[in-house]
């Protein structure tokens, strides 16, 4: 329930002896990293509601996916989460492949996991940089886009977005991977991961950052539950839920990964657990380059006009801020006749409320940092 | 000619000319450096468009700032409001006649100079607490609480150590000072450590003290922005915002110009000689940016402190270790004439 109130209310508390007064936190503020309002009611500097009010830039996206052909609307996935496009590309593809019974080539489908882990990292060292901004730390961020920059310029190469990338298709890929991109990953593994290891000692290690994080935020597993959180939220409450391992897809079975877990269920366990992923994909990534085989990167016999048979069809894959899932339901005709997202960020902000119960104002940004929200995730 | 320059009305006039060129400048070039320390931290070159490696940018952020309009949102106390930026700057330039630059560079050689300073130095939390609470913005009001508590926590564990300094040095006068710590750096008051064993201890104390009542990074609650946007500068734009930011610099200089007298030796040489004449200013400005690039350093290098872990530090560390250096150089002032009486 969204209670409209004015800006300048103020109440008294239950008790009659502390004022309150509403703090509206955006949608123009430097912690919210996009438009979300957050209204507040603030005893002091301690919360006592933070009920965070969406759809600043709602975009119909499932709406806009029941009026244009099937493959009209794949760019539209890679715009609802913009940093983990590549995933989300994927899992609709996967969908509609699911739907039409396509045979996806072994080739084209290690090249989809080499760029959703590339993707993974990117993203998480866009949270990271973000993150510290919001404790206070200018330095890290500009660390982090140097080494995300040799992300977006390898895919770059593949699919020409640097951001939004529409790279995948039904049934393979838009472009073969080529002896450049391959090389060029390598490399990267090989620079990333004494650069992890720079991270760890320079910011994972201040004392300042430890104190920040520790023991602030505590979202515990049955929180998580309650609200549907996943991704490394629920992976910091120290529940392995991972899509990827759970809900098996594409070639994730063949490949050897740790999924990491922290049980301390604070905002230092989500950080760890994203600093632990980056790690564990410049693995996968080694591996799948180890694996690639030769061969077609798209499937022989995808049609032009694609009808998929009647029916309800469901993909999920693991993003970067937890499960993304697409539901699509057919009726046999050129476009779709309802395609259901289902956005991790929506479900791990839905949790803040609860959470931030009587924190005080900088450890709730904090933890809002730590649960990792894009907006545009959010209101789709 | 001479004679007319030694005239004390004209003479106190010149030095307060220059104490604001001074000031002006320092604020000025210091942002410079800033942002390009900034960017050297960052693995990027800085502001370097204007100007031959960016050295006018001072100039256009200062049109910039001058052409804008300076506006006083509906609603608050429109007098209070102007009021505080002024109020903001005039003390560090109150604060910075009694520094002895040199031998004989002084504008007002006080002999109560530490004390003038730090009254002074205490004006700046009220001028902020006065721009915060004139703003009516909520983000203000939280910043100027914060400002008032963080001042008084860490005014506290300063004076502490500015009482132990004062026990070491026996004097207030800040030309005094320096004149006891002539001769090679051991006699610098940072490393007597016959005195007072915990002496580099305390200048860690003064410094960390300095940055919080300077509300620089980590410690800069008072403008926390991703927290508070910009704190109790929210409403303030153009002119009014210049002001403050200059005054941030202008006490940062104040601030690391005490640290360098009280225990780097002011204007006194490292290496015993050379340290008459022009080369008291050159080693005293050395010694005052080095402190300044490190207070540069540390913004670009450690995330924020959360405000209660910022106050427990204070009263919880600084103010029991400070008054333990206290007790500590008491009982060594008094004990040690008879263990080694050849010190003395």
């Amino acid at each position: 329930m969204i209670a409209e109130k004015g800006l300048i209310t103020s109440g008294h508390a239950s008790d009659g002896t502390h004022e309150t007064f509403t703090l509206n936190l955006g949608p123009q503020h430097p912690a919210a990293h996009g438009v979300l309002r957050v209204l507040m009611t603030m005893d002091g500097e301690w919360i006592q509601r933070a009920e965070p009010i969406i759809g600043y830039i709602h975009r119909m996206h499932e709406k806009m996916g029941e009026n244009r052909s099937w493959a009209k609307f794949l760019p539209n996935t890679s715009r609802i989460d913009y940093l983990s496009a590549m995933n989300y590309t994927h899992a609709y593809v996967g969908a509609v492949e699911r739907a039409l019974k396509i045979e996806v080539p072994e080739r084209a489908e290690y090249a989809r996991v080499i760029t959703s882990e590339l993707n993974r990292i990117s993203s998480h060292m866009v949270w990271w940089g973000a993150l510290l901004l919001d404790l206070g730390g200018f330095t890290p961020i500009l660390y982090a886009f140097d080494d995300r920059e040799k992300i977006l310029d390898l895919l770059e190469g593949l699919c020409g977005a640097r951001l939004t990338y529409c790279y995948y298709r039904f049934g393979g890929l838009y472009n073969d991977v080529d002896d450049a991109f391959l090389k060029g990953t390598r490399d990267f593994v090989a620079h990333m991961k004494p650069r992890l290891t720079m991270y760890r000692e320079l910011v994972t290690d201040n004392i300042i950052l430890r104190k920040r994080l520790t023991d602030i935020g505590p979202i515990s597993a049955d929180m998580c539950r309650r609200y549907g959180a996943t991704g490394p939220v629920i992976r910091g409450a120290g529940v392995a839920y991972d899509v990827r391992t759970v809900e098996p897809y594409s070639v994730y079975p063949k490949l050897k990964f740790k999924i990491p877990t922290y049980p301390q269920a604070d905002s230092m366990a989500r950080y760890l657990v994203r600093m632990d992923e980056m790690e564990q994909s410049l693995s996968i990534i080694e591996q799948a380059l180890d694996l690639i085989p030769a061969g077609p990167f798209m499937a022989p016999k995808v049609p032009r006009v694609i009808k998929p048979p009647a029916g309800d069809y469901c993909y999920a894959v693991e993003a970067a801020r937890g499960r993304f899932m697409v539901r699509i339901v057919s009726d046999g005709k050129e476009i779709p006749y309802r395609v259901k997202l289902r956005a991790p960020s929506f479900s791990n902000l839905s949790l803040y409320e609860e959470a931030s119960k009587g924190m005080i104002l900088p450890d709730a940004l904090a933890m809002m940092g730590s649960l990792d929200l894009v907006i545009p995730d959010i209101d789709r | 000619m001479i004679d007319f320059l030694n005239l004390e009305p004209v003479r106190i006039l010149l030095y307060l000319v220059a104490i604001c060129a001074f000031v002006g400048a320092n604020a000025a070039y210091l942002v410079l450096a800033e942002r390009k320390g900034a960017g050297r931290i960052q693995r990027r070159p800085g502001p370097n468009e204007a100007g031959p490696a960016g050295i006018l940018q001072p100039l256009a952020d200062g049109i910039k700032l001058l052409a804008k309009q300076v506006m006083v949102p509906p609603g608050t106390d429109a007098l209070l409001f102007r009021a505080a930026p002024l109020m903001v700057m005039a003390p560090p330039l109150m604060c910075l006649a009694t520094i002895p630059f040199g031998d004989s560079i002084v504008a007002v050689n006080l002999n109560i100079g530490l004390l003038f300073v730090f009254s002074f130095g205490s004006i700046n939390v009220m001028a902020l607490m006065l721009g915060g609470w004139a703003s009516r913005n909520k983000y203000a009001i939280i910043s100027a609480a914060r400002v008032v508590s963080q001042s008084v926590a860490y005014e506290i564990p300063m004076l502490l150590v500015v009482i132990t300094m004062l026990m070491v040095t026996g004097t207030l006068d800040l030309s005094e000072v320096v004149k006891q710590q002539a001769g090679w750096f051991w006699h610098w008051n940072l490393f007597k450590v016959w005195v007072n064993p915990l002496m580099p201890v305390t200048f860690v104390i003064f410094f960390t003290c300095m940055l919080a009542e300077t509300n620089r990074a980590p410690f800069d609650m008072a403008e926390a922005e991703s927290e508070l946007v910009a704190g109790a500068f929210t409403e303030y734009g153009g002119m009014g915002f210049g002001v403050f930011f200059m005054a941030e610099y202008a006490n940062i200089v104040v601030g690391c110009c005490l640290a360098t007298i009280l225990f780097l030796g002011g204007w006194q040489s490292p290496i015993g000689a050379l340290s008459g004449g022009l080369w008291g200013p050159v080693w005293f400005l050395g010694k005052m940016y080095a402190l300044i690039f490190t207070v540069i350093w540390i913004r670009w290098t450690f995330p924020r402190t959360q405000f209660y872990s910022l106050l427990n530090l204070s009263w919880k560390i600084l103010i029991p270790v400070s008054l333990g250096t206290l007790l500590l150089t008491g009982a060594m002032m008094k004990l040690m004439p008879f263990v080694f009486p050849s010190l003395h």
